[in-house]
C-alpha cells in the first residue's frame, strides 16, 4: 500500500500542540470513532498476518485445506525446504534485479521530469502532468496488454517502425523470446505506470523549497545544473526517500504485469518473481504452507527495508 | 544592466527549449494510450496491416461491439464499478472518523496507534492472499455475501487495504483546520457531532478527494484478489480478470483487446482528470505535512 504521507513525523508533534485540552469523554468518543476502522483492520489485515505465519509452519496441502486431513506442525520445515531449493534463490535474484531496474528507472525518470516541470510555464506542466496521470491511471491489466501489443512480433508498431527505417532484421523480432527481453518489456510497462507517482511527489517536494533559497543561489551566480545538484537534490532528500521506499515496495511485489505479460511466469517459470512464485506454489501446486513461507520471507524483506526508512525518519525528527 | 538583460533573455530561451522537450516527452508518455484508443477504433484490416497508420479514416465501433456482446462484459464492468464505488464511499467515511479521533481527541495510546498505522501501510498485502483466501472461505460460511465468489469479499479486502493510508493522509488535512475554529463553534453552542459533520467534513473535502483516488484505483485495478477469490461463480468476476479470460493475445484479436482495455481505462481517466488539481495539491499537503 501507499506510504507516501509519512511526511515529516513532526505532524504528530504538530497535532499534539494543536489539539485542544482534553475534554471529558474524549476517550470514549475516540473509541467510537475508531471502532469501525479498527475492527476491519484487525480482522482483515492483522489476523491474516498471524495466519500467514501460522500456515507457514504447517504441512498445509490440498487435503488439509479441505479439512480432510489433520494439520501437522512441521516447524521451520517449509523454510528449510525453501532455502535448500535452488529455484527459490533464482526467483529471488530475478525479483531483486527486476525490482532494481524498475525502481531506478522510475526514480530517475520521475525526478528529472519533476525538475523539468518546475522550470516550465503552467501550460506545459499541465500537458506533462495529464500525460503522466494518464499512464498512472491505466489499470495494470490494460497497460500490460497495450505494451504487449506495441511490441508484438507480428502486428506491433515497434517492429513495423524499426523495419521501416531499415532494421529489416527486426521485422518479426520476438521481444518476449528470451528471459531478459521479457523482463525488460515488463519493466518498461512498470516504469511507465509508476514514474508518475515519483513525478508528483518530487514536484510537490520541489514546490516546498522556499523561493528565496533558489533566488539566493541564482544571485550568487550558481548555474542551473549546479543549483539542481547542490541545492535542490539535497533539500529533496526526505521526499526522495519516500519515493524510493514506496517504489521498492511496489516494484518488489509486482504481480499483475508479470502474470499477464508472461502468461503466469513465462515458459518453465523463467520470468517468475517472488509474488507470482508464492501464488503458483499455493494455488496451482496446493502447497499452501510453502506459499505462506515465501510470503513471510517477502514480508520480512520489505519490512526490513521500510524499517530502515522509518528509523532514519525517526532519527531526523527525533520522534514517533 | 546589460548582463541582466542577457541573462534574462538566455533564461527565456532556455525555458522555451525546456517547454518543447516537456511537450515531446508528454507525447511519448501518452502515446501508448493513444495507440490503444486508435486500435480500438480501427477496422480489423487496418490493425493487421503491414504499415499501420497513426490515424484511421474509417473509425468503427466494431471492436467495442464485439467486446460488449461477448458473454456479459457489461456485467463485469458493473461488478467493477460496484466494488470500487462501495470501497471508496466506506473508506472515506471510516478514515474520516478515524482521522478526527486521532487528531482532535486526546486519549492514551494515540501515539501507539499512529505508529501502528505507519507499520500497517508497509504490509505487502499481496503476501496475504493465502490466509485471506481461507478467511473469506470461513466468512462465507457465516455471511455468504462476504465469502468466496462474492463481490463482498473484494470490498472487504480493498477497504481494509486502503484504510491505513487514507487515515494517514486525512489526518494531515484534519490537523490543518485551526483549533480556534472548533473553539469558536463550541462557544456558539455547536455540539462536537455538529462541528465534525457540518464544519470539519466540508473543510477537509480536498483531502477526501485525493484519498478517494487511491482507494478507487486499488479496487478498480485489482487482479490478484479477484483472481483468488472469485473462482467458480464467473458472473461475479471483475473486469481485469474477465479480460484475461476472454481475450488472449495468441488469438490476435487486438481490436477487441484494445477496446476492452479502453473501456477499463476510461473510468479511471475521467476520475483522475476531474480530481487532477486536488490530487497534486493533496499530495503536496501530505508531503509537506
Amino acid at each position: 500500500m501507499a506510504l507516501l504521507a509519512p511526511s515529516k513525523p513532526s505532524t504528530s508533534d504538530h497535532g499534539r500542540r494543536r489539539a485542544r485540552p482534553s475534554r471529558r469523554g474524549d476517550g470514549r468518543a475516540a473509541a467510537l470513532y475508531l471502532a469501525p476502522a479498527a475492527i476491519l483492520l484487525l480482522g482483515v489485515l492483522a489476523y491474516p498476518i498471524y495466519q500467514l505465519v501460522l500456515i507457514s509452519v504447517y504441512d498445509y496441502g490440498q487435503a488439509e485445506a479441505a479439512g480432510a486431513a489433520p494439520l501437522v506442525f512441521i516447524g521451520l520445515h517449509n523454510y528449510t525446504d525453501l532455502l535448500a531449493n535452488s529455484a527459490f534463490w533464482t526467483v529471488l535474484a530475478k525479483t531483486i534485479g527486476f525490482a532494481a531496474v524498475c525502481v531506478i528507472g522510475s526514480l530517475v525518470l520521475g525526478t528529472v521530469l519533476a525538475m523539468l516541470a518546475s522550470r516550465v510555464r503552467p501550460w506545459a506542466r499541465t500537458v506533462l502532468f495529464l500525460a503522466a496521470l494518464g499512464a498512472w491511471a491505466t489499470p495494470a491489466v490494460a497497460g500490460s496488454y497495450i505494451w504487449l501489443f506495441l511490441f508484438d512480433a507480428d502486428f506491433g508498431l515497434v517492429n513495423k517502425v524499426l523495419s521501416g527505417i531499415g532494421f529489416t532484421a527486426m521485422e518479426q523480432h520476438s521481444w518476449t523470446y528470451d528471459t531478459y527481453g521479457t523482463f525488460g518489456l515488463v519493466a518498461l510497462e512498470v516504469i511507465w505506470c509508476s514514474f508518475p507517482f515519483v513525478l508528483v511527489t518530487m514536484y510537490a517536494g520541489i514546490k516546498a523549497i522556499p523561493e528565496e533559497v533558489l533566488e539566493a543561489a541564482s544571485l550568487d551566480g550558481a548555474s542551473t545544473p549546479r543549483t539542481a545538484t547542490a541545492i535542490v537534490l539535497p533539500m529533496l532528500r526526505p521526499v526522495l526517500m519516500i519515493a524510493t521506499v514506496q517504489s521498492i515496495i511496489w516494484d518488489f511485489k509486482v504481480f499483475t504485469q508479470i502474470y499477464v505479460m508472461t502468461n503466469g511466469g513465462g515458459l518453465a517459470g523463467r520470468n517468475l518473481v517472488l509474488n507470482v512464485y508464492a501464488y503458483q506454489q499455493a494455488f496451482a501446486g496446493s502447497q499452501y504452507g510453502l506459499g505462506a513461507a515465501i510470503g513471510v520471507v517477502m514480508t520480512l524483506i520489505l519490512m526490513s527495508i521500510t524499517g530502515l526508512y522509518v528509523r532514519s525518519q525517526k532519527r531526523e525528527a527525533g520522534l514517533v | 544592466m546589460s548582463t541582466l538583460v542577457r541573462t534574462r533573455k538566455r533564461r527565456h530561451h532556455g525555458r522555451t527549449v525546456a517547454e518543447i522537450v516537456t511537450v515531446v516527452i508528454a507525447a511519448v508518455i501518452a502515446f501508448p494510450l493513444y495507440w490503444m484508443v486508435l486500435t480500438a477504433l480501427k477496422p480489423a484490416g487496418e490493425i493487421q496491416s503491414a504499415s499501420p497508420a497513426p490515424w484511421t479514416l474509417a473509425p468503427t465501433f466494431d471492436s467495442f461491439r464485439r467486446v460488449l456482446t461477448v458473454s456479459g462484459f457489461g456485467g463485469y464492468f458493473l461488478n467493477s464499478v460496484l466494488v470500487a464505488v462501495v470501497v471508496v464511499a466506506l473508506s472515506l467515511l471510516l478514515s474520516f472518523l478515524s482521522a478526527v479521533a486521532l487528531t482532535r481527541f486526546r486519549f492514551r495510546g494515540r501515539t501507539v496507534l499512529l505508529v501502528m498505522l505507519l507499520v500497517a501501510q508497509m504490509v505487502p498485502v499481496e503476501a496475504l492472499t493465502i490466509p485471506l483466501f481461507f478467511l473469506m472461505r470461513s466468512i462465507g460460511g457465516a455471511v455468504p455475501a462476504f465469502g468466496l465468489n462474492q463481490l463482498g469479499s473484494l470490498v472487504l479486502v480493498h477497504l481494509a487495504f486502503s484504510l491505513p493510508f487514507a487515515i494517514w493522509m486525512l489526518r494531515g488535512f484534519v490537523a490543518a483546520v485551526p483549533v480556534e475554529l472548533e473553539e469558536a463553534a463550541t462557544v456558539d453552542g455547536a455540539s462536537r457531532f455538529r462541528f465534525v459533520w457540518q464544519i470539519l467534513f466540508p473543510l477537509v473535502a480536498p483531502g477526501l478527494v485525493a484519498t478517494s483516488v487511491l482507494a478507487f484505483i486499488h479496487a478498480w485495478n485489482d487482479f490478484l484478489f479477484a483472481k483468488t477469490f472469485i473462482i467458480s461463480q464467473t458472473e461475479n468476476q471483475t473486469l481485469p480478470q474477465a479480460m484475461l479470460v476472454f481475450f488472449k493475445p495468441e488469438e490476435n484479436d487486438w481490436g477487441a483487446i484494445m477496446a476492452s482495455s479502453t473501456l477499463m481505462t476510461i473510468p479511471v481517466l475521467i476520475f483522475f482528470v476531474l480530481v487532477q488539481r486536488k490530487l497534486v495539491s493533496g499530495m503536496a499537503g501530505a508531503v509537506k505535512g
